[in-house]
């Protein structure tokens, strides 16, 4: 059985000049133990799509969906606070800009340790304990000093390294990343990604990859779902993708990475979809 | 051998860092002795992570911050702004592009203004005449004289970038800095913006140095090709040289770090996760 | 290529609709605070009674009607219909000189919040952007004007100055300009190493043009919401400085002033004082309304662009 599953979800905002639908109509499930991947460009509606499931939207949003169940529970049937419980306790997310999303006013162990009693209602000696544990586990040197750092004395991807630890505190069922490596350097990229699949796979977590990199995907990813302004383009495993896309615009974002250029021009997706579109004889 | 255009010799950049109140002033070295020499219409890549001193070095050979010593060389004139002021002959002749182009255009703006600014103030040409050139320089960057009293929240990424290199072009440079410049951009809108550099490059006889993180792109579009670390250049070659037969550690990893798209590489790394598992 | 040059007339046209798109725009996020559009209602029909005071006002401001002297409101025992909110001690019709003073309040807003922003905006605008001593210089007379309670300063200088509206007027602006100038600073400052600065400057522009073309107008937003609190703080002041007897002389119909005037018939005459009260609070509490408004209409702008 799927760890999330939704059908049918769209999200609409209102904006002053009229209804902006963000995502409209995204079937889409993550098994245990499995990457997936979406993709988009900006604007594609693919953060908007997890942050509906996560409840983390603004008021001016509207949800809709025909079915939305995690792990069995039916998250449309629940109260926002049992929702949130559920939410918070077995899905995790960890955004793009790690030094941004940790609070600058407090050490990194006082806001590990904090998860940790909220969430799991240990005790103070226990919490110190798990929190040195965490950190050696998403690759922190010395993580006992590291305790007492404020973010602001740490790195970018020691940072995203606190967040990752942050995230799997409570031993989620699903991580979603969105954008987790945007804001790196090349190296620690892959120093993150790398860390990221390795724990899903330790922990047998779903994981949810949110990305606008067709590298990233390549190196992580099982299963793809490409998102093009706010629709699902196209869906299949990370392979088949790659080897034979299915949807133009999947043929078209394949072709525009550079590493792909043929000759002295980059096809672009404009010049794509207008092929298509004359080919197929329709608009695309 | 075609006419040299930029070039640099032992450049080195030192930043003071006060250390508060009570504290002693401390130097770091963010740029340390780079030289190298660039060909009119060819592309220097500067390749390196943040904090690597690339920025640093593509604002000394704009003329924006003042190098600490060793000479830059403009067209083979030694020009150093921490002594000579600029004068808008050298002015014209290196623009930069920025990474950001939400940020590169000020809001208050409209485009002919954005456009018209730098004939303004270096030109004696006529409102009629500025406006003139800047319809035709919309045409080349491929927007349309209709954007011309736009302002620039109303457009995208992408057509921003087109706005903040048609604004660089005014001028007609004979240099020009790109610093990132498609790094903050979609994918799709990225291939357009360096298709429509390759070909400006091609009309106008440009000169590149292009910085960037991104090796794919940097393969795309480079002639030659200089890794940063740490302020160092610790590779500095032909493109092909590069890329094929890099010689020093760091650049080997910076290759080996970035993420490989083609078919072969996906097909091992799952068979690899499936004999793990 | 000239040939592909649109003729001047379609160009104008989206121009003129983006500033519609604009304004209707704003007027969307300013709608959503529902107090700020009551304010604003408010502060229409103050400045239109301002306007219109001749032909409103029932009887001249200074016209005294000795036969009536403290008339209760119309609707009370012993009240008059020709004066629809009685009248004072010496018996000039207290809505008169309630709509006329509504001239003199936005009048002394206006000038007030226009000296103080100009000079504030000119000394931030110098000191964000120069910094070192000229910062260091502006900035700590700044402090030592804010060191001091507004309302002392303001006396200090009138008493000074000599006592009467347009002294009042300058010492208010004086003492409200400090934030203007500190607020300008800290956006000049943030604004000034935006890249559109540095390619502005790279496009050969000067020092003025910089200051004052470039960054100036992208600091608008926070100044035009400060503007509007300075302007109910300015009309609070000066009426304090009136009711004090530092600020306009009788007989000005200037509601402070009205409100010292009616002091000693706080006891027998609740109306001559409740009145320039109630118009003042009314004012001031429009204002700042709107000013709210404006900053949640205003900032979200800027965190978009």
């Amino acid at each position: 059985m799927a760890l999330l599953e939704i059908k049918n979800l769209s999200v609409g905002f209102d904006t002053s000049s009229g209804l902006f639908m963000a995502v409209q109509g995204i079937d889409l499930h993550v098994n245990a133990r499995e990457v997936l991947a979406i993709v988009g460009e900006s604007g594609s509606g693919k953060s908007v799509a997890m942050l509906a499931v996560m409840g983390l939207l603004p008021k001016t949003a509207t949800v809709t969906a025909d079915s939305m169940t995690f792990d069995g529970h039916d998250l449309l049937a629940m109260s926002s606070n049992q929702r949130r419980e559920i939410v918070g306790r077995d899905v995790a997310m960890i955004f793009q800009e790690p030094v941004a999303s940790l609070n600058p006013c407090f050490t990194v162990g006082f806001q590990l340790e904090e998860v940790l009693r909220v969430h799991m209602k240990m005790d103070g000696k226990a919490r110190r304990q798990r929190a040195i544990e965490l950190l050696k586990q998403v690759g922190i040197p010395t993580p006992e000093e590291r305790l007492n750092s404020f973010p602001h004395q740490m790195s970018g991807g020691q940072c995203q390294r606190v967040m990752i630890a942050i995230a799997i505190a409570c031993n989620p069922k699903l991580l979603i990343a969105d954008e987790p490596t945007t804001a790196l350097d090349v190296t620690i990229q892959k120093q993150i990604l790398d860390l990221l699949v390795g724990l899903q796979a330790k922990h047998g977590m779903g994981l949810i990859m949110i990305t606008h990199d067709m590298g990233v995907v390549a190196e992580t990813a099982d299963r793809v779902i490409v998102q093009y302004k706010g629709r699902k383009m196209e869906e299949a495993d990370v392979l088949t993708l790659f080897e034979s896309p299915k949807n133009a615009y999947t043929r078209a974002l394949l072709s525009a990475l550079p590493e792909n250029a043929t000759g002295d021009r980059l096809s672009t997706v404009a010049d794509f979809m207008k092929n298509e579109a004359a080919n197929a004889g329709v608009a695309p | 051998m075609s006419e040299i255009v930029l070039e640099g010799r032992n450049i080195i950049r030192d930043y003071h860092v006060g250390g508060g109140l009570f504290g002693k002033d401390k130097s770091v070295r963010a740029v340390k002795g780079v030289s190298f020499t660039l060909e009119r219409g060819k592309t220097l890549a500067i390749v390196g992570e943040s904090g690597c001193g690339k920025s640093t070095l593509g604002r000394i050979l704009t003329l924006i911050d003042p190098q600490t010593s060793g000479e830059l060389l403009i067209e083979g004139k030694p020009i150093n702004i921490a002594k000579d002021t600029v004068t808008p002959e050298l002015r014209r002749k290196v623009q930069i592009i920025f990474q950001n182009p939400y940020g590169s255009l000020n809001p208050r703006q409209k485009i002919g203004e954005v456009l018209g600014e730098p004939l303004l103030l270096n030109t004696k040409k006529t409102a009629a005449e500025r406006r003139d050139l800047a319809m035709q320089m919309l045409i080349k960057v491929g927007l349309g004289p209709e954007h011309y009293n736009r302002y620039p929240h109303m457009f995208s990424g992408g057509q921003r970038q087109r706005i903040a290199i048609a604004r660089a072009l005014m001028l007609s440079p004979s240099l020009l800095v790109l610093d990132e410049p498609v790094s903050a951009l979609d994918l799709s809108v990225q291939a357009q913006v360096l298709n429509l550099l390759a070909d400006l490059q091609d009309e106008f006889n440009l000169t590149y140095v292009f910085i960037s993180h991104d090796l794919s792109v940097v393969r795309y579009i480079a002639d030659e090709v200089m890794v940063m670390y740490y302020g160092e250049v610790v590779e500095y070659g032909t493109r092909d040289e590069v890329f094929a037969n890099p010689q020093h550690s760091y650049t080997k990893t910076l290759f080996a770090a970035t993420p490989k798209a083609d078919v072969e590489s996906i097909r091992a790394r799952i068979e690899k996760k499936k004999a793990a598992a | 290529m000239t040939n592909e040059v649109s003729p001047p007339v379609p160009l104008a046209a989206p121009k003129s609709a983006g500033r519609m798109a604009r304004l209707s725009e704003f007027w969307f996020y300013f709608s959503v605070n529902k107090g700020a559009v009551i304010g604003f209602g408010v502060l229409v029909f103050l400045m239109l009674v301002a306007i219109f005071a001749p032909v409103l006002a029932p009887h001249a401001p200074y016209q005294q009607y000795r036969e009536a002297l403290l008339t209760p409101p119309s609707w009370q025992t012993g009240g008059n219909s020709m004066f629809l909110l009685g009248t004072d001690a010496v018996g000039r019709d207290l809505l008169s000189r309630l709509i006329y003073g509504a001239r003199f309040s936005l009048f002394i807003g206006l000038i007030v919040v226009t000296i103080s922003m100009v000079t504030g905006v000119i000394l931030g605008v110098l000191a964000g952007y120069f910094r070192g001593w000229v910062d260091a210089l502006i900035m700590r007379i700044m402090d030592i004007i804010l060191a001091f309670p507004p309302l002392l300063l303001a006396l200090v200088l009138v008493a000074i100055l000599g006592p009467g509206l347009f002294n009042a007027m300058i010492a208010i602006a004086l003492v409200l300009q400090p934030h203007f100038a500190r607020l300008t600073r800290a956006a000049v400052m943030s604004e000034k190493n935006r890249e559109y600065v540095v390619a502005s400057k790279l496009a050969g522009a000067g020092h003025l043009r910089l200051m004052f073309k470039t960054i100036l107008p992208n600091c608008l937003a926070p100044l035009i919401v400060q503007g509007t609190l300075s302007f109910s703080n300015a009309i609070l002041e000066a009426a304090a400085l009136g009711f004090l007897g530092m600020g306009a002389q009788p007989p000005t119909p200037e509601w402070g002033t009205m409100l010292a005037e009616a002091r000693e018939f706080i006891l027998r005459a609740w109306w001559v004082v409740t009145f320039p009260g109630l118009a003042i609070l009314i004012t001031v509490l429009a204002i700042n309304l709107v000013g709210d408004g404006l900053r949640d209409a205003l900032d979200p702008k800027l965190k978009r662009s």
